[in-house]
Order: structure tokens, then C-alpha cells, then sequence
């Protein structure tokens, strides 16, 4: 099942060996999308690392930017202003929506239930018209610098995304009007591929495909990170670990990201937006061209970059996909020495094989869509 | 537990394993020995107190010009009690082997396999250990310091 097939979300090479039409076992090959961020992250500076981090899982890069940030701020010992921490929780449950909202699409349309695609690409349009208001891009947003985030959030935006998640329930609850009860979309996925839970920690999974397995394991609560501890929110469990499972956690957890935004913007404070600290965060832009200091401020902090002190630490965020972490070793220099991303795709990609013994070819296809895998993750 | 306490138990049971550790930003890291690896995490694992169910990482680094060269660090934490520990094992150059742990934690397979891939690390005892992410004949192992960035120099120029 090459690497050239419309269902395997991306460049994935499965090896089946098959008894008629029931995989016996399955290989597969990753590598395809393999760019090499790490040893290019050995040679930029930590600020300029923050673009690449948007390209692992590119569906979601506001919790990639984010999982980043906080393990460089760690190791750094830099606290960020809490309006900082409210906008990245912000862009980065929007982008958890928008991430989970193309998972459905493409599951559904994989399964058959073409209708789903179009509307959930339908939300997905005015969730990327929001970040390109609020940061210029629509998928690689890049959005946070180490110390806070790249631009402030206007009044607008606030009140566009306010509307916006005032429609969402209604949306969700029509996606579940489309499939959750229709008798192939249940014969397709009710126990298929199920992993039991102490298997789902043995395989290492995290994200919606732990959760499904019954075991209650999210960052956000477990060990919080950015506006988590300040907003309320409920973590959705599954109780068998197949496929149907998975979906009605996802599911869920989109009607939690909805509540968490409509939190962060009913709370967000007022005042910096980021830290004040000149050895690592870039001056006013307006004051660049009026005078000569804070030009070469400026230069000195996109040129050379800021030092980080001697020290490793491995911190992880919830991203829609599972647990994705950084584990950032620094010698005291302006690069890292070395920068491993613990991604959770290729966790979780691991566990197919197993998923999809004894079952079907189609089954093949369901398993994909439910551990949520994006390649660019993956292979990074 | 805290993790330091973990730390101490490990000291107790196996005491010439432990070459050192210390916490750091509110983690805790051992220096182990490789010799013993499976032994440490079979007992983190099945201790009812320690409880390390679930193996986060492997990786390695490369600390060239130092020695020993590389280190092979593992993350693990407990579901049940919520504690981490980092494992970390240093290696020579000449001699970069160490127990493997993937019948320990099913998981460790893929991360060994991408270790020995990018640093040339070999896990005795990985029933898979080939290259994931490069092409399956390639020569070189990219993340190592010695590596280009750009990549090996082509035998064939096309210009």
C-alpha cells in the first residue's frame, strides 16, 4: 500500500502480507517526509527554530509553536506575561479544533461519509480566515517567540472568534447527526482495531488514541502548562480502545476546545503581551527605525541570537495527535546541542501492525484515520 | 515518590550501577551503567512503588569532542503515581552498544531502531534493528556531529 495512496494521509508505506482479503501482518516504511529538523535545529538559533516547529504536525501549529516554547522557557527560567499565556491557550485550542476537524474530515471520507469532509472543511475555512487576522498566515503560523507571543490580538479577533465557537456545538452536534448513528459507519468502525489499556501503555500511545483505551492521561491536566490551570475543562475517556472509541473522544474533545477558548477570551487579561526581558525579546518594532541603539538591538538579538544556559530538560504539551515533546540539550550557546522531538505520530504510527492483525484491508484504512497520524510528524 | 527516592532505590538494589545524578528545572536524571540496564528497567517497571509503566523516549546525544561520546537517555514515567525519571548511559565510541529494552516496553522498538538510524547506536537485543527514517541503504549516520548538514559529498555531479 504505496506511498502514493489517497488514505494513508501522507507518504506511508505499508507491506501487507495478506490470506485472501485479511492482513496476516503489516509493515510499515516511514522516512518519506524525513527533512532533518533536528540537525537543522542544531544550527539555528533557538527564536529561529520556532518555523520549523510548525512543519511537524502542520494541521496544528499553534500547539507545536507552543510545546516548543515552554521547553525553551523552562530551560531559560523565563516567565512569560499571563495575556501571553492566555493568546498561545487560545491559538492553541483553535488549532486543536482546526486539527481535529480535518481528522474527521479525512476519517469519514476515507470510511465513505463524504458529506462530513466538506463541512468540516466548511469550520476549518473560517478558523484559518481567524489566524490570518490575527497572525498573517493561515497554517504555519509561528506565533509565539520565546518570552510571549509575536503580535497582540485585536478587539475584532476576539469578537470574530467569539461567534465563531458560539456556532461551533451546533456544527459538532450536525457531524454527529451525519454518522454517529448510521449503521455502516458503526459496522466500519465498532470493534475494529482494538487495543486494550494496559497494551495502549505498553505501545507508548498517547493523545485521543490513549484516551480511547480508557486510560486518563491528558498534559493539559496531568502536568499543566501555559492558561491550562486557569481554565476549566473535562477530559472525554473511551472504554473499549477501537476505533469508534477514538472518534467519540475526538469528538468530545473539540466541544472542550470550544469551551476553553470561549474561557480565554472572557478571561484574558489585560497588559504585555511580551516579557520584558531585552537579552531575549525583541524591542518595539516601531522604535527600530527611530533610533540607532534599538536597531542594533534589534540585529544583534535576529543575528547572533540569545545565549541559553547549560542545562537539558524535556518538556511535553498536548497536542491534538498525543503527547509531543522536547527534550533540549544546551551547552550555553546561541544553538542548541541538541534537540530531540519525541513526536507522537510516530509513537502511535508504531502500533498499526498490531491494530490491524486479522482484520481487513478496508479495516487498514479505519485504523489510519483513528490514530490520527499526520507524516510530517512522523518523520519530521 | 519523588523521583530522588526512586533514585535511592535504584542506588540500593544495584550499587555499582549508578554513576551519579541530579535534578535540574524540577527534573531528576541518573547516570547509569549499561551492564545492568535490562535488569534497572525491569525492577522501575514492575516495582509496585516505582511503577514506570510507560517508556516516553529514547534518543541519544553525540558530545563530541567529549568522552564518552554518546549517551543514550531514556524518559519514563508512572501512570499510576504521575513521577518521571530520566535514565541516561554513556557510551565510547569504539563501543557503542547497550541492552536493548524493547521486551521491557514494547514501545522502545521504534525509538531504538531510530537511534542506532541517526547516531549508529546498536541495541543487543531489538529483534528489528534497521534504519526507519533513511533509505534502507544508506551509509552514515546524520545526526552525529562528524555528519555535514548538507549531507555527504555526491559521487556523481550531474554538472
Amino acid at each position: 500500500m504505496g506511498p502514493q495512496h489517497p488514505s494513508t494521509h501522507g507518504v506511508l508505506r505499508l507491506i501487507l502480507e495478506l490470506d485472501g482479503e485479511v492482513v496476516v501482518s503489516c509493515t510499515p516504511h516511514i522516512g518519506y517526509l524525513h527533512r532533518g529538523s533536528e540537525k537543522l535545529a542544531e544550527n539555528k538559533t533557538f527564536q529561529q527554530i520556532v518555523p520549523l516547529t510548525d512543519r511537524f504536525d502542520y494541521l496544528s501549529c499553534g500547539n507545536n509553536n507552543l510545546a516548543y516554547a515552554i521547553a525553551v522557557e523552562k530551560l531559560m527560567g523565563i516567565e512569560v506575561p499571563e495575556r501571553a499565556d492566555y493568546l498561545r491557550t487560545l491559538v492553541a485550542e483553535l488549532s486543536r479544533i482546526s486539527a481535529h476537524l480535518l481528522w474527521l474530515a479525512t476519517h469519514a471520507a476515507d470510511i465513505g461519509a463524504v458529506t462530513v469532509l466538506l463541512y468540516c472543511l466548511r469550520e476549518r475555512e473560517e478558523i484559518l480566515n481567524l489566524f490570518e487576522l490575527l497572525t498573517g498566515a493561515r497554517l504555519t503560523v509561528s506565533y509565539v517567540n520565546i518570552g510571549g507571543v509575536r503580535r497582540d490580538a485585536s478587539p475584532e479577533f476576539f469578537k470574530r472568534t467569539m461567534d465563531f465557537m458560539d456556532q461551533m456545538p451546533g456544527r459538532i452536534e450536525e457531524y454527529n447527526t451525519l454518522i454517529m448513528q448510521n449503521r455502516i459507519w458503526l459496522g466500519r468502525t465498532k470493534d475494529i482495531g482494538v487495543i486494550p489499556y494496559e497494551e495502549a501503555i505498553d505501545w507508548g500511545l498517547t493523545g485521543g488514541s490513549l484516551r480511547g483505551s480508557g486510560v486518563d492521561y491528558d498534559i493539559r491536566k496531568a502536568i499543566p502548562y501555559s492558561a491550562y490551570d486557569r481554565v476549566k475543562f473535562e477530559v472525554p475517556l473511551g472504554v473499549k480502545g477501537d476505533v469508534y472509541d477514538r472518534y467519540i473522544v475526538r469528538m468530545e474533545e473539540m466541544s472542550q476546545s470550544v469551551r476553553i477558548v470561549k474561557q480565554c477570551i472572557q478571561q484574558m487579561p489585560d497588559g504585555p503581551y511580551k516579557a520584558d526581558i531585552p537579552t531575549v525579546v525583541l524591542p518595539p518594532k516601531d522604535r527600530v527605525s527611530a533610533d540607532i541603539e534599538t536597531l542594533i538591538h534589534h540585529f544583534v538579538l535576529v543575528s547572533k541570537g540569545f545565549e541559553v544556559r547549560k542545562g537539558e530538560v524535556y518538556v511535553a504539551a498536548e497536542v491534538p495527535k498525543g503527547e509531543l515533546g522536547f527534550y533540549i540539550v544546551s551547552d550555553g550557546g546561541t544553538k542548541p546541542l541538541r534537540m530531540k522531538v519525541r513526536s507522537p505520530s510516530f509513537v502511535n504510527l508504531q502500533c498499526l501492525p498490531r491494530m490491524v492483525e486479522g482484520h481487513m484491508i478496508a479495516d487498514i484504512v479505519s485504523c489510519i484515520g483513528s490514530i490520527d497520524i499526520v507524516l510530517g510528524e512522523v518523520d519530521r | 515518590m519523588h523521583p530522588e527516592n526512586i533514585v535511592e532505590q535504584i542506588r540500593e538494589r544495584f550499587p555499582d550501577e549508578v554513576q551519579s545524578s541530579g535534578s535540574a528545572f524540577g527534573q531528576t536524571w541518573t547516570v547509569l551503567k549499561r551492564d545492568h540496564l535490562d535488569d534497572i528497567c525491569r525492577f522501575l517497571k514492575d516495582d509496585p512503588d516505582v511503577r514506570m509503566d510507560y517508556l516516553i523516549d529514547v534518543t541519544a546525544v553525540d558530545w563530541l569532542p567529549r568522552t564518552p561520546r554518546f549517551e543514550v537517555v531514556y524518559h519514563v514515567h508512572s501512570m499510576k503515581h504521575g513521577h518521571r525519571l530520566r535514565l541516561k548511559v554513556p557510551l565510547e565510541e569504539d563501543d557503542p552498544v547497550v541492552p536493548s529494552v524493547s521486551a521491557i516496553w514494547r514501545t522502545a522498538c521504534w525509538h531504538e531502531r531510530e537511534t542506532y538510524d541517526m547516531f549508529g547506536i546498536i541495541f543487543q537485543g531489538n529483534s528489528d534493528l534497521r534504519r526507519i527514517l533513511m533509505p534502507d541503504d544508506w551509509e552514515g549516520h546524520p545526526l552525529r556531529k562528524d555528519y555535514p548538514l548538507e549531507g555527504p559529498e555526491w559521487k556523481f555531479k550531474p554538472w
